[in-house]
């Protein structure tokens, strides 16, 4: 029976893991390799690698980390984060990743999806999504979630689909870092209008929030960052919660 | 010496890159001459089945071909174990190797497809590609299509039906799941291979 992931997600700034509340208040997480490691030692399903500060000046940075986060990784590696043409993402296919993700560049050239599509598979194509409730369903913003672009996120996520993204990662601005539950509202719509796997993201807090999306949001996976950093939630126990509420998942593993 | 095969569809690194870890001598090769000289011959694939079209005029598939039927293990990944057989419903035009019947077929409207993530192996007899994997073992899969339940299958998986997620005949193995991002279970049957 396919089981339902959970992806461990590592925010880098300047080749260092970091974590804050909305980009704030960072706090050093540690060196990427032995981060990725530990998660999957620990039950991670995959590991995603976002480059937050993402300027052309750290290029070589994140590649870099790129290139020893996978040298001991055998889970899939997503990498996000400044990817804004086809060349960025081969060059981070060349250093070792599995999957790119990209987010505002697919937004202003939907037909990127399908360039990198053709050239490595739909399966190594993530379109991460950033959304918050508006008046009428939910906005796609942009730029790591500081520019609104009036788009629906669920209109969205389906033209990504039909440029040929492979899964789509969506992430509730409403809920990131409050680690008050993934936003089910949000995960379903888009979970029900594509046919491609939906990432959770954004508000993860407990293994009830994980039980929640994954019944509830009809959740492919759920990703979280910071409450596996700290320790706070310890994959390998949250896989045996799930386990225990008949989640199917990849425990013991 | 093991020879991947490059065709210039996707990303061969992270197959590289296992076996590297074992320790295996590999090299990433697109020269026909070359893989007629491997001990070993390992044929990942990933992408659309027409991609395979690329094989014939490099000379790649007759490379391919030769090297299956000398007796060399062979395994074929993921679109390189649909190769194995007839054809794929994804590309009917593209003839595969046909050394295992039948054709490829889409996932039933039933489930979501891609079929991507974490499913586990209904070994079905003694393999030695999965030897000494235990029954009900996770693995990682990403595809659309899917090879028929065939007589040489070594491990079935269910995702809407049951299909064959290995297959062995002699010394060719094919896994339609990615052994190189199944952790450690995929990285004990790498090494099953290079045991072979």
């Amino acid at each position: 029976m396919l089981t339902k992931r959970v992806i461990a997600c590592l925010d880098m700034d300047g080749g260092r893991v970091v974590k804050g509340v909305r980009f704030k208040n960072l706090r050093d997480a540690g060196d990427p390799a032995e981060c990725a490691s530990a998660q999957c030692r620990n039950g991670a399903d995959e590991i995603v690698l976002l480059d937050i500060t993402a300027t052309s000046g750290h290029r070589g940075t994140l590649l870099d980390a790129v290139r020893s986060t996978a040298r001991s990784l055998f889970v899939p590696f997503t990498v996000g984060g400044g990817i804004r043409q086809l060349e960025d993402a081969a060059a981070v296919f060349d250093a070792g990743a599995d999957k790119i993700a990209i987010n505002s560049a697919a937004v202003h050239d939907p037909s990127l999806i399908g360039k990198i599509a053709g050239r490595f598979g739909s399966q190594a194509v993530v379109v991460a999504i950033d959304a918050r409730k508006a008046e009428r369903g939910f906005e796609v913003f942009v730029a790591g979630g500081r520019v609104p672009t009036g788009r629906d996120a669920i209109q969205w996520a389906r033209e990504a689909a039909d440029h040929g993204a492979g899964e789509i990662l969506l992430t509730s601005m409403d809920r990131d870092g409050t680690k008050s539950g993934f936003d089910c509202q949000l995960v379903r719509a888009v979970a029900e209008a594509v046919s491609i796997p939906v990432i959770a993201s954004g508000g993860a807090g407990s293994a009830r929030d994980f039980i929640e999306v994954f019944h509830e949001g009809y959740a492919d996976a759920a990703l979280a960052a910071s409450i596996f950093h700290f320790g706070i939630e310890n994959i390998a126990e949250l896989k045996r919660e799930l386990h225990e509420a008949g989640i199917p998942v990849r425990w013991p593993c | 010496m093991i020879a991947i095969v490059d065709y210039g569809a996707g990303n061969l690194n992270s197959v590289k890159k296992a076996f590297d870890y074992l320790g295996a001598k590999v090299v990433v090769t697109d020269r026909p001459a070359t893989i007629a000289g491997a001990d070993k011959i390992v044929f990942p694939g990933v992408g659309h089945f027409s991609s395979l079209q690329a094989l014939e005029p490099t000379g790649l598939r007759e490379a391919l071909l030769q090297g299956a039927s000398s007796g060399k293990p062979f395994l074929g990944i993921c679109v390189g174990m649909q190769w194995l057989f007839e054809g794929s419903e994804e590309s009917p035009d593209v003839a595969g190797a046909g050394i295992f019947p039948g054709k490829c077929q889409r996932f039933p409207s039933s489930v979501k497809s891609p079929h991507v993530g974490w499913n586990s192996l209904a070994i079905q007899a003694d393999s030695r590609l999965l030897r000494g994997i235990a029954q009900e073992s996770y693995v990682y899969y990403t595809h659309s299509f899917h090879a028929p339940l065939v007589t040489s299958m070594s491990a079935a998986t269910d995702y809407g039906l049951w299909f064959a997620g290995a297959v062995e005949q002699g010394n060719i193995f094919g896994v339609q799941f990615h052994p190189e991002k199944s952790g450690d279970v995929g990285l004990s049957i790498l090494k099953n291979f290079c045991e072979v």
